[in-house]
């Protein structure tokens, strides 16, 4: 049952599969287990970091190519379900849901569309050439949202309402379980923790088929993939629709969560700098290191910061040093990991805690 | 063998996952002209770039002159006075015939005797001296390729397949530099597969087969020997021509 | 048998076609300058970057860094020579700006040789890897950046003798960009009088249609590669200073902003490329200029419909790079 929910990808170490467990499991739990706004609001963020990190890692890990465009297919989902919500309003006859299906289906189809543009275009010539024009076209796009504020609320972004259900105000029962009150966040939040789940799940069947195995084929040695008779572009670019849809999927359950899409909050560099954090701090090419990475950057996020604080008050005196651990540069320090990360442990954590077993 | 410029000793080369050289072992003499010969696929062209460190080889060892130079970047077993001539000619396409050989001449500007002895050989060459290389056709850019490794003296020369799609009197004018070359201050190392070229110059004959030196000895003796031609190349060389 | 001069008619190409588009005569000599002057400096800034791809195959995507670390040091020699810079002399001025700009070329061109050996060195001929650690590298960059000058922008005041425009009839000419375009100029007839006419400049275009070659005939291309990222990097630095002066403001994300612009550039222009390189820039800046004005919201999506426009009639870019 569990092997074959997991397509018989197993996480092939104990550690990992502990932290796995307490990932999948501490998730569940954490509306009671860690009670208040501001706690569920990383889980949720965890879930949908997950999601996107994971569909990054079946670009960057299992293709080996780079798109720097992951965050504008994570801001089209968003921005596919603000704008429904807000031009539709959760008035009509289906409460709001009818919007979400629209702006769901709608951001779908134009990720996959705007990806197998992209990746017809630029796929056939080399991984540097993707990376480049994706940079570009993700910047271009992201200015494009800002832009066009009849339509997407500009800088500002759009604040839209959430069905009913969803709302705090919506009450399940009166009264609290565990300190947490019973209500629409709730819902929400295991709307969001669902959908990921399955979401992951199906990321790891797809990389465990036989499409699968051909990605990683063209991966090593794309010239003898192509010699042996598999179009290489076709299946690149079809690689980066799924991640593509993926990363819409994700945006729409951020939008579903946060009820706000701005350009900073989906479409910035600054997510796509996170999201390569992730995978490739984690481990690429597994699935599980994109998991690992989500929740261990968004605790550094949250944490490490005040891990620097204490250094920064203790490196007062110090005028370059005490900057240099100013809690605001957690990403300096992330970012050495990062390089490091490349450099000696291409397979990242769960690269590592496989090795030990 | 003392007089040998060149010898390769258990020489092993792998591209990739692929083994492409099992021990490869022959010498140059010094002085005149060694033909290397085999099937396509023998290993010829690898064994050249090899040889310029362009592949490292796995295993072995290749001295030039006595000195083992089997780790050695490609710069500097070029200083030591190896010249090559690519298969693809790796001519600069971008760059005018002039340029081309500007690079070519490490030492500074073109000792004038000999850039006259080149054109009287290459006479399409001080024709295009200013025309981009990559506007020449398919032997014009051979015989830069060829004029680039001479410009100046070198000790030995790397060739491989000067004859490809070149036209009879190019080739007899090649036939004529190379001779005068190997006559005078060069030893040169030509892989062929055009057996008129190979027997007119050739003073001794290495023959690859599956990535290793199956025959080595005198070129006449090899010339003459159809039966060996028949099992090392598949065929007689005769049956070149 | 003559060299393939299609590209570079493009660019009076659009120039003329611009102007029954934009109206007026003035507005369109206005556009135009700023066209250059904004492509020139783009220019400046991806010439080495291209250059390095072409010889080595490695693309720097920290090459932002080396930007935005010129507009910072320009910036902090200018403001510690406030006085001069807002005397009203034109010599003062530039005894402030020639040192701030000098400054960020050593900088910059330092901290390339320093990027060279730790970040690019240990990953050459893995794209993938490379990718990752020069981006890597930028992320940490900008990270310094901000724990030596502090996170916050710096406004820089251009000097008085380069404020205002020169006025000929109804024609406005901003000074800046006047002096943008005479310096583009020159690093472009810097670079070409080096690649067509020095022993170093043919190795290095030899070198990016063939290294192998180049390594055959006995020179030592990693040595070239080295020397061509530094001054890469400095002239990425020069780009950054005058970029800072020509917005007037320094962030720590300059350096990403820009070199998008950059990109664009260098695939337009046939990556490896120099002349294609500055054909791509001055393309970029022109149409940016033109139809900011004709139509201010799609002025950055101009420049992805260019490529796509050039890509689709060269996909290899203007002048494709014969490669080994």
């Amino acid at each position: 049952m569990l092997r074959s929910l997991l397509s018989d990808d197993l996480p092939r170490s104990r550690w990992l599969s502990l932290a796995l467990l307490a990932i999948v499991i501490g998730l569940a739990v954490a509306p009671f287990a860690f009670p208040g706004a501001k706690s569920l609001n990383v889980a949720a963020k965890i879930c949908v970091f997950i999601v996107l990190a994971a569909s990054f890692d079946l670009l960057l890990g299992y293709t080996g190519i780079v798109s720097f465009a992951h965050t504008m297919f994570f801001g089209i989902g968003a921005y596919g379900i603000a704008i429904a919500l807000t031009r539709m309003g959760v008035k009509g006859p289906g409460g709001g849901w009818e919007a979400i299906a629209i702006g769901v289906a709608a951001a779908l189809v134009v990720a996959v569309a705007l990806a197998a543009l992209i990746g017809l275009f630029s796929l056939r010539v080399r991984t540097i050439f993707f990376a480049m024009i994706t940079l570009a076209v993700a910047s271009a796009f992201a200015i494009l949202a800002s832009q066009l504020s009849d339509l997407t609320g500009g800088e500002d972004g759009l604040n839209y309402r959430l069905p009913a259900v969803l709302r705090p105000s919506f009450s399940l029962s009166d009264g609290t379980l565990f300190g947490a009150s019973l209500n629409g966040r709730l819902l929400d939040y295991y709307l969001v923790y669902a959908v990921s789940l399955v979401l992951v799940l199906g990321l790891l069947r797809i990389v465990n088929s036989p499409f699968g195995s051909v990605l990683m084929a063209i991966r090593e040695n794309p010239f003898r993939a192509e010699a042996i008779g598999y179009r290489t572009v076709v299946y690149r670019t079809l690689a980066s629709c799924i991640a593509a849809a993926v990363a819409a999927l994700a945006g729409a359950l951020l939008a579903l969560w946060s009820s706000q899409a701005s350009p900073d909050t989906t479409l910035s560099f600054d997510i796509m700098v996170d999201i390569l954090l992730m995978v490739v701090i984690g481990g690429m090419g597994t699935i599980y290191g994109a998991a690992l990475g989500a929740v261990l950057l968004v605790f550094a996020q949250n944490y490490l910061q005040d891990l620097l604080a204490v250094l920064n008050k203790a490196m007062a005196g110090v005028p370059v040093l005490a900057n240099l651990f100013h809690p605001d540069r957690w990403l300096l320090w992330l970012g050495v990991a990062f390089i490091l990360c490349v450099y000696f442990f291409p397979t990242g954590i769960v690269g590592r805690l496989r090795q030990k077993r | 063998m003392p007089d040998a410029l060149l010898s390769l000793r258990g020489v092993k080369t792998n591209i990739g996952r692929y083994h492409i050289l099992h021990g490869v072992e022959f010498d140059v003499p010094e002085g005149g002209l060694t033909m290397l010969l085999g099937r396509n696929g023998a290993g010829k062209t690898t064994t050249l770039r090899t040889i310029m460190g362009l592949w490292r080889a796995a295993a072995g060892e290749i001295r030039f002159d006595g000195r083992d130079i089997t780790g050695l970047a490609t710069p500097d077993i070029a200083r030591l006075g190896i010249a090559y001539v690519p298969e693809s000619m790796a001519i600069f396409g971008d760059l005018t015939v002039q340029e081309n050989l500007i690079l070519a001449a490490r030492s500074g500007p073109f000792d004038p005797k000999r850039l006259d002895w080149i054109f009287s050989r290459f006479e399409a060459l001080k024709r295009f001296w200013t025309l981009p290389a990559g506007h020449l056709s398919g032997g014009q850019k051979q015989m830069l390729a060829v004029a680039r490794a001479i410009i100046e003296p070198r000790r030995l020369l790397l060739i491989d397949e000067p004859t490809k799609g070149l036209a009879p009197a190019i080739i007899a004018n090649m036939i004529e530099a190379f001779r005068e070359l190997k006559d005078g201050e060069a030893t040169l190392l030509v892989v062929e597969q055009n057996f008129f070229f190979a027997r007119a110059l050739g003073d001794s004959v290495a023959v690859m087969d599956d990535g290793k030196v199956a025959h080595c000895g005198g070129m006449a003796a090899f010339a003459a020997d159809t039966a060996l031609q028949q099992h090392l190349l598949g065929l007689g060389m005769g049956e070149h021509q | 048998m003559k060299r393939d001069l299609l590209p570079w008619l493009l660019v009076p190409l659009v120039i003329v076609a611009a102007l029954p588009l934009v109206g007026s005569a003035a507005s369109w000599v206005t556009l135009t300058v700023a066209g250059l002057a904004m492509g020139l400096m783009v220019f400046i800034m991806a010439s080495g970057l291209t250059l390095t791809f072409g010889l080595m195959d490695v693309l720097n995507f920290g090459h932002g860094a080396f930007i935005a670390v010129g507009a910072f040091v320009a910036a902090s020699v200018m403001l510690a020579m406030g006085s001069w810079m807002s005397a009203d002399s034109l010599a003062l001025n530039l005894a402030a700006i020639v040192p701030a700009i000098l400054a960020a070329m050593v900088v910059s061109g330092v901290l390339g040789f320093a990027f060279e050996r730790v970040i690019v060195r240990p990953v050459y001929g893995q794209h993938l890897k490379q990718i990752l650690v020069t981006t890597g590298g930028l992320i940490v960059a900008e990270q310094l950046i901000k724990v030596v000058w502090g996170p916050e922008q710096i406004t820089l005041t251009r000097p008085e003798a380069l404020r205002g425009a020169f006025l000929l009839g109804d024609i406005a000419i901003e000074k800046y960009r006047v002096l943008a375009v005479v310096v583009g100029l020159v690093v472009f007839a810097a670079l070409a009088l080096t690649l067509n006419r020095t022993r170093i400049g043919l190795l290095i275009r030899a070198g990016v249609e063939n290294g192998e070659m180049v390594e055959s005939l006995g020179y030592r291309i990693r040595r070239l590669f080295v020397g061509v990222f530094v001054v890469g990097s400095a002239l990425a630095g020069l780009g950054g200073a005058m970029w800072g002066l020509y917005q007037e403001t320094v962030t720590a994300g300059i350096g990403g902003q820009v070199i998008v612009l950059v990109f664009i550039v260098i695939i337009i222009g046939g990556l490896g490329s120099v002349g294609g390189c500055f054909v791509g820039a001055l393309l970029v800046g022109l149409t940016q200029n033109y139809i900011g004005f004709l139509e201010p919201k799609v002025a950055l999506g101009s420049n992805i419909l260019l490529m796509a426009l050039v890509l689709m009639w060269r996909p290899q870019g203007l002048y494709p790079v014969a490669r080994r």
